[in-house]
């Protein structure tokens, strides 16, 4: 833990790191709202990849500076005092330690790469006139508030970015807003995440209240993190109409904030919006839905470790979630047909892992993950962007096959990022997956631990089968295309395709940066797992030991490269050695397909119990009964309709016309006010 | 001698009701707009009592101020009634009640 006082620097240099994307947003906004004078093409992508180009640059600049021998590991960058009130003070500050160092690096390299990558891929959109400039001006603004969501120095900042990112979010995925299925998703999306907002918001809520009655209000991370032990293991008795159970504040503060996390980062219950935030653009579904946003849930949960730390039930709840939607998503991802529907799954799916780990205490591990996903996942969706672009905006894999003729760069770098997350060294995914696989089966703390271990591993060989039958099914196999469209299959541009390369490079190098000591040794390598220590100052556990052998380490990572291997064949036998034997399994248990293809008909089940209900209520009893009926019918025009009636009934005949009456009532008044100012 | 501050304030007041009265009983225009200038010049003697009482000329620099828009109301008002006099062929305040529902 690092001491609230001791250890930080004072810069102004990490305000520019969020400021400058949304400088070139406001700018963007300005030109296209209010002058109405929109930049040309060159324009705007000038103005938008400079100024995230810029924000890579200083972001790099600043980690550099963190890597300092002994230097302090804390910078702060305190722009003012945003809420002064009694002893009591939120600032306006960004705060860059490890945690943020990944992320910001993270943001704003794979989002410059995102933006490099929309270039070519939203040339072709002829939809609107402005809409070039638009998306690029929402892809800052997203830069901007994810920005300031890993920067924030205290949970109010973190809000603010948080909120910010679920707008961007909102606006991209009906970025296309004519077709109204874009945006009754971008509407799901936004509506979904504000439940998990709230409990975002009661957990700030009881959080400053626990820490008021102790006498150290604040909503700074460092300062909470110093006052919490005082709090954590207070006893809170809910309201009656919440049950009145006791709970144990740290469990109680942990588990709302694990609400809002499950809304951004798309767990059980509420990840439903994100199979369907891919209406959006692809780099959107790069940018936010894989890479960035929906890793935000896990970003919190490592930023507040030092209270999960202290929750060991509000973990459990966290690893076991995870592992449930890791497994649940992952069973249905091998039946979609729609190439970003499969990687929004997987996403759904690798996020549960990070949760896993997040829950079983490996707070690294889960940021390895992170980053490692990020680049593999961001490639897998770009690339499936080069694909949707090679097939003239066609989606769905049982239209494609065959294309690795026809596309063959684009099939390499997707290939790439399907070993990467399959967890076949020494691709990136391998090395994060083990680490996670690791840790939950090290985790005696967490009731059942060796399931938790025994579902990722289950998880791993669905990740690897259903990626690679994606792979085989798009780029193998013959073509269910007809000649004259396969011919009209062409590369995309080198704007699309030159980000792809970046990104399979890290792909397949990024996962050295967590190299495990048990390879470490044998290469003579101190410390090999240089992200675990340059972030084991600032995660409660430090350096997370789990405590396993490394002989039982290499069985475990065996035991995982067999799990990917089986996957892998499992997918070469289905797809390209018999291609007819899915269709004859799909006949035998066809309940159980039609089961995990209707996505166990989740969106049907929150559909009859809370959308319907909510909808009725809100249009026979709010809107017809109360608003139409009371409000409206009573209150405004029932005031109206009163008033006309007096008036016409009796009122009017006080205006007699006659100027002598006028006048006299006139003197009654005036003797009326001077005899009662006489009294 | 002095004639005292209560009597003025007396006599003021009494011409100040006759104006009140004649000017919202009487029908004839002429004669509402002279007991509107009863009004005002019993006012004007109030001015001037109170102006002698505490020696203090503000209230005698009123009363010129009032005669000067006295005049300029009559000028309006008999011009208005001139206006009426040529369209109805009649000064009775009764017979315009024009503004009314």
């Amino acid at each position: 833990m690092v001491d609230a006082a001791a250890g930080v620097t004072e810069t102004s240099l990490l305000r520019w790191i969020p400021f400058l994307p949304l400088g070139a947003a406001a700018i963007h906004g300005v030109l296209l709202g209010l002058v109405r004078r929109p930049l040309s093409r060159r324009g705007t992508i000038f103005l938008s990849c400079g100024a995230v180009l810029a924000s890579f640059l200083i972001s790099l600049f600043a980690f550099a500076e963190l890597l300092g021998p002994e230097g302090p590991r804390v910078r702060v960058d305190n722009l003012y005092t945003w809420i002064g009130a009694g002893n009591f003070s939120a600032e306006a500050s960004f705060l860059l330690d490890p945690i943020s160092a990944v992320m910001i690096l993270v943001v704003t390299f794979v989002g410059f790469l995102i933006h490099v990558y929309s270039i070519g891929y939203m040339d072709d959109d002829h939809r609107d006139d402005t809409g070039f400039q638009r998306f690029f001006c929402y892809l800052n603004l997203f830069t901007f508030s994810m920005l300031m969501l890993v920067l924030g120095d205290n949970l109010l900042v973190m809000f603010l970015g948080w909120e910010g990112v679920g707008l961007c979010s909102y606006l991209l995925i009906g970025f296309w807003y004519s077709d109204r299925w874009n945006a009754y998703c971008g509407m799901k999306a936004f509506v979904v995440n504000r439940i998990g907002d709230f409990g975002f918001l009661v957990g700030i809520f009881v959080l400053f209240w626990a820490l008021a009655d102790v006498g150290k209000p604040t909503v700074a991370f460092r300062e909470i993190a110093a006052a919490f032990p005082q709090i954590a293991d207070r006893m809170v008795t809910l309201p009656a109409w919440l049950g009145g159970a006791e709970w144990k504040l740290a469990t109680l503060v942990g588990l709302c904030f694990f609400l809002g996390a499950c809304g951004k980062s798309a767990q059980i219950p509420l990840y439903v919006w994100l199979p369907d935030a891919m209406a959006g653009p692809t780099p959107v579904s790069a940018l936010i839905h894989a890479a960035t946003m929906v890793t935000a849930g896990v970003y919190m949960v490592c930023r507040l470790s030092f209270l999960y730390a202290a929750a060991p039930g509000a973990s459990a709840v966290i690893a076991w979630t995870g592992a449930i939607t890791a497994l649940f998503a992952a069973t249905i991802a091998i039946t979609q047909t729609d190439i970003k529907k499969i990687l929004a799954y997987s996403t759904v799916s690798q996020l549960g892992y990070m949760f896993l780990a997040a829950g079983c205490g490996g707070y690294a591990a889960a940021l390895f993950h992170l980053a490692t996903h990020a680049f593999f996942k961001a490639l897998l969706f770009l690339g499936a962007g080069a694909v949707i672009l090679a097939m003239h905006h066609e989606q769905d894999t049982d239209k494609m096959g065959g294309l690795a003729r026809a596309i063959p760069r684009t099939r390499w770098v997707f290939l790439v990022g399907v070993i990467a997350i399959s967890g076949l060294p020494p691709f990136a995914g391998f090395f994060s997956k083990d680490e996670i696989l690791l840790t939950a089966f090290a985790a005696h703390s967490v009731p059942g631990n060796t399931w938790l271990y025994g579902i990722g591993v289950v998880t791993a060989v669905l990740t690897s089968l259903y990626m690679f039958r994606l792979y085989f099914r798009t780029f193998h196999g013959a073509t269910r295309l007809s000649p004259e469209n396969f011919r009209r299959v062409h590369e995309p541009s080198e704007t699309v395709r030159y980000p792809l390369y970046v990104l399979a490079v890290f792909s397949l190098f990024a996962g050295f940066a967590g190299f495990p000591q048990v390879y470490g040794d044998w290469l003579g390598i101190p410390d090999s797992n240089s992200l675990a220590h340059f972030l084991a100052p600032v995660l409660a556990g430090g350096l997370h030991d789990p405590g396993v052998s490394h002989g039982e380490e290499l069985r475990l990572a065996l035991l995982a490269l067999g799990a990917a291997t089986a996957g892998l064949v499992v997918a070469w036998w289905f797809y390209l050695r018999s291609p007819d034997l899915p269709g004859r399994i799909m006949q035998s248990f066809h309940a159980f397909w039609l089961l995990l293809h209707e996505k166990y008909f989740v969106d049907e089940i929150y559909d009859a119990l809370f959308v319907r209900p909510t909808v009725w209520i809100s249009d026979r009893v709010l809107f017809r009964s109360i608003d139409a009926g009371l409000i409206d019918g009573v209150a405004v025009n029932g005031t109206a309709r009163g008033v006309q009636a007096l008036a016409a009934r009796g009122l009017k005949y006080v205006h007699s016309g006659l100027t002598q009456s006028y006048l006299f009532l006139m003197i009654l008044g005036t003797v009326a006010i001077v005899g009662w100012l006489l009294r | 001698m002095l004639v005292p501050l209560e009597h003025v304030i007396a006599l003021s007041a009494v011409i100040f009701g006759i104006g009140v009265v004649g000017a919202v009983t009487r029908r004839n225009v002429i004669v509402i707009l002279m007991s509107i200038e009863l009004m005002l010049n019993a006012v004007n003697l109030a001015f001037v009592g109170f102006s002698r009482a505490w020696a203090n000329p503000t209230g005698q620099v009123f009363v010129l101020m009032v005669i000067t828009v006295a005049a300029a109301e009559v000028a309006v008002g008999l011009g208005i009634v001139l206006s009426l006099f040529r369209n109805r062929d009649s000064v009775d305040v009764e017979e315009v009640s024009l503004l009314k529902w």
